[in-house]
C-alpha cells in the first residue's frame, strides 16, 4: 500500500488518517506477500488470453451518462433509478392509453422506448440459477449472443494457458442453442425475426440443449404457419 | 434497586415500550433487565438478514410474535445486484416456524421467498395473521393458495410490488367460506385476472376489511360492486380506471363512492379515462393519500381532482402534472407532507411535458408541512435548490433525480454543489438524501460538515476523488446506509474510515475504484465486517490486486462471515485473506 505519496495528494489542512493502511502493511508485510497470490509471481499477458477489464465500467458509463443521447443513456444499467415494476407499467401504458387526447401515432412517438424496457431472465439447462440480461444494451443478435456466451461460457482461470472455449449460440454448431419465449407462450429459436420485432415479443430466454430443441420447428416455417392461421 | 420490583412489574413497564431502540437500551441496564426484556420482546426488526443468524435471534428472544426483515441492498431495485445474490427467506422461516409456533406476523422486504416457504408458514403457525412481502420474488400463486387455505385467522395479505409467477387466478378461491377475518388485501402487483365473483364474495364476508388494493385486471365496471360491499374501506386501490363512457356506469360508481365515508387513501388508476374521475369527488375532501403515479392523463384533469382534495398529505403523481399543476397543488393542499413526481418518459430525447425545477420550488413555498420529496426532472439550478432549502428547512427526506445524471446547473453551467450544500445546511433534520447532477468533492465536504442527522445517502456519478468519500464517512455522524455507484472513490478513503463501517448497517459501492487488495485489507482489519466482492468476471485473484472490483458490499455482522448461500460471482474474504466461496 502506498503511504507518504497518498498524503500529499490531499489539500492543505485535511488530515487523512492512513494509520490503518500503514500498520497493516508493516505488521503483516511478510505474511502479506505470501498470502497475496501465487508466491508473488508477476502475471503477464499470457495469463489472460481474453484480456481483462482492469478499469471500471465507470468511464464508459460516465461517457454514456453525460451525453444526452437517450440511446447511450439506456446503456447505463439501472439509470434512471426507476424500479422495473414501474418501468414495465410505463411501457404497457404507452401501448394502451392515449395521452392528452392525441392519436396513437404521436403518443407512440412521445412514449417510444424503442423496444423492450427492462431485463429478461435467462436460464440455461443444467444451471439452477438464472441471470438477468438487459436487452436494451443490445442492437443485434450478435452482441446478444456474445454477451450470453460471456455470461454463461466464459473460460475459467484454469484454462488460462490453453484453448478458449468458444461457444457460438446462434449458428447451431454447439451443444446449446438460444431460444426465447414469446408473448404467446411459445418457445422459438432466436435469430430469425428482425431485431425490433424480437424485442417486442420476447418474454424470456433459455439456453437449451440442442438435443431438446429439436422439437422447435424451423423458425421461418413456424412463422409462416402462424401467419396463415391468423389470416383465417 | 432493580431487585425490589418483581419481574411481572418490570415486564408490565416494558410492555409500554414499542420502539426497538428503547427496548435495546433497556436491555443494557443490567443482566436482570436484559433477561426480563428478552423474554417479553414480541417484535423484532432485522435490517439485514445476514447481519445475524436465525439461531442467535431465537436464542435471545424465545417468545417472538412478529418479525420484520430486509434482504437485498436497495440498489437491487435498479438491477445492480445480480440475480441469485442471496437473501433467501427459507432458512429464517424454517428456524422460526419451529421455534415460534405462535408467530403471527412476518414482513419481508427484498427477499427471495419460495412456495415452500409460504407453505411452511401456513402450516406451522396456527395463529398466523399478517404477511407483507415488499419487492420480494421467487414464489407463485400456489404459495398464495397455501396461505389462503391454511391461515384461518389471516388478517393481512399484502404483496406490495413483489414479483409473483402467476400460474392461475384461482388461488383466491382457497380462502375458505369461514374466513371472515381479512382486514387488508393488496394484490396490486398481480398481472393476471382473479375471479371477480370470488373476490366479491370474499370482500362481502369480510366486515373488517379496511384496505383493498386491486390489480389492473379488475375493470372499472366491477369496481362499484366491490366498493358497495365494503363501504367501511379506508384505503382503496382501483384496477384499470377505464371504461366506455356510459352514464349508468358512472352513476353506479359515483353512488358506490359516496357510501364510503371513511375513505382516506386512493391508489391504482391505471389507464385512466378522465371522464370517470368526477365519480370520486364525493370522497375527495377526506382523502389524505393519493397515488396517481400510473395515471397518464393531462395536467388539467389531474388538477381538477387534486384541487378537490384539500386535506391531502401525500401525493404521488407523474410529471404530467407539470409546473402549472404543482402551482395549483401548492395553493390548494396546505397539509401536504410528501410529494413524489415520477417521469412519464425517462428515455425520451426531448422533454414531453413542461415540468421543471420551478414546480418543486412552488410546492416548497406553498406547503409548509412538506418534509419528504422524490422528484424526477430534467433540469435543476443552484438558485432553485437554495430557494427550496430556504423555504423548507423541515425536510426529512430529499431525493432528487435529474434524468441526465451529470447535468450541471442549467443556468450557470456550474456544478450543483452549492445547491445541495444549501439543502444539508438548512435542513438540519435531514435523514435521507439522494443526489444527482454535476457534483464535485465540494458537495461532500458540505455534507460531511452539516448533515449530522443523515442516515441514508445515495450517490451516483459524482465526486472527483477519494476526498469526497472521506468527507462523508468521517463527517456524517448518523450515517447507517451508504450506496454509491459510478464514482471515482477508492481504497484510501475506505481503509482510512474502516472503523466507521462497523457503525453502519451497510456500504454498497459499484463501478467505483475499489481494488481487490483493499477489500482484502479491509476484511483482515475488520473481522466483524463482511466484505463481499460481487464480480461476474471470475475470481478476483485471477486478476492483479490493484484491479478494481465490479461491486463491493460491506456490512456489519455478528453471524459467521461465511454465508453458505453465495453464488459463484460473490466472494468473501476470510481472516487469513484466502478467498472463500460456498
Amino acid at each position: 500500500m502506498e503511504n507518504s505519496t497518498v498524503e500529499k495528494e490531499y489539500i492543505g489542512d485535511e488530515e487523512l488518517e492512513l494509520g490503518l493502511g500503514l500498520s497493516l502493511g508493516n505488521a503483516s508485510g511478510e505474511k502479506g506477500a505470501a498470502a497475496y497470490g501465487n508466491g508473488g509471481r508477476i502475471l503477464t499477458a499470457k495469463d489472460f488470453p481474453n484480456g481483462f477489464a482492469c478499469g471500471t465500467k465507470r468511464e464508459r458509463a460516465q461517457k454514456s451518462a453525460s451525453s444526452s443521447d437517450p440511446a447511450a443513456l439506456r446503456q447505463v444499467v439501472g439509470w434512471p433509478p426507476i424500479r422495473s415494476y414501474r418501468m414495465n407499467s410505463l411501457l404497457s401504458q404507452a401501448k394502451a392509453s392515449n395521452v392528452a387526447g392525441e392519436d396513437d401515432e404521436s403518443s407512440k412517438k412521445k412514449m417510444n422506448h424503442g423496444g423492450h424496457l427492462g431485463f429478461v431472465k435467462v436460464n440455461m439447462d443444467g444451471l439452477p440459477i438464472g441471470r438477468k440480461l438487459d436487452l436494451n444494451a443490445h442492437k443485434t443478435y450478435q452482441t446478444l449472443a456474445k454477451a450470453l456466451e460471456e455470461m454463461f461460457f466464459s473460460p475459467s482461470p484454469h484454462s488460462r494457458g490453453g484453448k478458449e472455449q468458444t461457444v457460438k449460440l446462434l449458428d447451431g454448431s454447439s451443444e446449446f442453442v438460444l431460444t426465447y419465449e414469446d408473448k404467446e407462450g411459445d418457445w422459438m429459436l432466436v435469430g430469425d425475426v428482425p431485431w425490433g420485432m424480437f424485442l417486442n415479443t420476447v418474454k424470456r430466454l433459455r439456453i437449451m440443449r440442442t438435443s431438446e430443441a429439436n422439437g422447435l420447428a424451423p423458425k421461418s416455417q413456424e412463422r409462416n404457419e402462424k401467419q396463415k392461421s391468423k389470416l383465417i | 434497586m432493580a431487585y425490589s420490583f418483581p419481574e411481572e412489574v418490570l415486564e408490565h413497564v416494558f410492555s409500554f415500550l414499542s420502539s426497538d431502540r428503547d427496548r435495546n437500551a433497556v436491555s443494557l441496564v443490567c443482566k436482570s433487565w436484559y433477561d426480563i426484556e428478552r423474554w417479553c420482546r414480541r417484535r423484532i426488526f432485522v435490517g439485514n438478514c445476514y447481519a445475524v443468524s436465525p439461531e442467535m435471534v431465537i436464542r435471545r428472544f424465545p417468545e417472538l410474535r412478529a418479525v420484520e426483515m430486509k434482504g437485498k441492498p436497495h440498489f437491487a431495485d435498479f438491477n445492480l445486484v445480480p440475480e441469485g445474490w442471496g437473501a433467501y427467506a427459507y432458512p429464517w422461516i424454517a428456524a422460526m416456524a419451529e421455534a415460534y409456533p405462535f408467530l403471527e406476523e412476518i414482513k419481508l422486504k427484498r427477499m427471495v421467498v419460495t412456495d415452500d416457504t409460504l407453505e411452511l408458514i401456513s402450516k406451522s403457525c396456527k395463529n398466523f395473521k399478517l404477511l407483507v412481502l415488499t419487492s420480494c420474488e421467487g414464489f407463485t400463486t400456489d404459495g398464495l393458495a397455501s396461505i389462503a387455505a391454511n391461515c384461518r385467522h389471516l388478517r393481512e395479505l399484502d404483496l406490495r410490488e413483489s414479483e409473483v409467477e402467476e400460474l392461475s387466478g384461482h388461488w383466491l378461491s382457497h380462502f375458505p367460506d369461514s374466513c371472515t377475518s381479512l382486514v387488508s388485501l393488496n394484490i396490486s402487483c398481480l398481472g393476471s385476472e382473479v375471479s371477480f365473483s370470488i373476490l366479491e364474495r370474499l370482500v362481502a364476508r369480510s366486515p373488517n376489511l379496511r384496505t383493498l388494493r386491486l390489480n389492473r385486471a379488475v375493470p372499472l365496471e366491477r369496481l362499484a360492486n366491490l366498493i358497495r360491499r365494503a363501504p367501511q374501506l379506508v384505503e382503496l386501490g382501483t384496477g384499470a380506471y377505464s371504461a366506455e363512457i356510459r352514464s349508468d356506469t358512472f352513476s353506479n360508481l359515483a353512488d358506490a363512492f359516496s357510501a364510503c365515508k371513511q375513505l382516506k387513501a386512493l391508489s391504482g388508476f391505471w389507464d385512466v379515462v378522465p371522464s370517470y374521475l368526477p365519480a370520486m369527488y364525493s370522497v375527495c375532501s377526506g382523502i389524505t393519500s393519493l397515488n396517481l403515479s400510473y395515471a397518464a392523463i393531462p395536467s388539467t384533469d389531474l388538477v381538477k381532482l387534486i384541487s378537490q382534495c384539500q386535506n391531502l398529505q401525500r401525493l404521488w403523481v407523474m410529471d404530467y402534472i407539470e409546473d402549472s399543476g404543482l402551482d395549483v397543488l401548492a395553493a390548494s393542499c396546505k397539509d401536504l407532507q410528501e410529494l413524489r413526481v415520477f417521469p412519464s418518459d425517462p428515455f425520451g430525447a426531448e422533454p414531453n411535458v413542461s415540468l421543471t425545477e420551478q414546480g418543486l420550488v412552488s410546492v416548497s413555498e406553498g406547503c409548509p408541512k412538506l418534509e419528504s420529496v422524490l422528484y424526477f426532472c430534467r433540469q435543476m439550478s443552484n438558485a432553485a435548490l437554495i430557494a427550496i432549502a430556504k423555504n423548507r428547512p423541515n425536510f426529512i427526506r430529499f431525493r432528487l433525480c435529474i434524468i441526465d445524471p451529470q447535468a450541471p446547473d442549467y443556468l450557470t453551467l456550474e456544478p450543483l454543489d452549492a445547491g445541495f450544500g444549501a439543502i444539508v445546511e438548512k435542513c438540519k433534520e435531514l435523514r435521507r438524501l439522494s443526489m444527482t447532477g454535476l457534483l464535485t468533492d465540494r458537495v461532500f465536504k458540505y455534507i460531511g460538515s452539516h448533515a449530522k442527522k443523515l442516515e441514508m445517502l445515495s450517490i451516483a456519478f459524482a465526486g472527483d476523488s477519494d476526498l469526497g468519500l472521506h468527507h462523508v464517512l468521517s463527517g456524517c455522524d448518523s450515517l447507517r446506509k451508504l450506496e454509491i455507484r459510478d464514482c471515482p472513490f477508492g481504497d484510501k478513503a475506505l481503509l482510512a474510515n474502516a472503523a466507521k463501517l462497523e457503525t453502519m448497517r451497510s456500504l454498497w459501492m459499484s463501478s467505483c475504484s475499489v481494488s481487490f487488495g483493499a477489500c482484502k485489507l479491509l476484511a483482515q482489519k475488520m473481522p466483524r465486517l463482511n466484505v463481499e466482492v460481487i464480480d461476474e468476471r471470475g475470481p478476483p485473484d485471477s486478476r492483479p490486486e490493484s484491479c478494481s472490483v465490479e461491486r463491493v458490499y460491506v456490512y456489519r455482522t455478528v453471524a459467521s462471515r461465511q454465508r453458505l448461500d453465495m453464488p459463484d460471482f460473490v466472494w468473501t474474504l476470510d481472516e487469513d485473506s484466502s478467498l472463500r466461496y460456498s
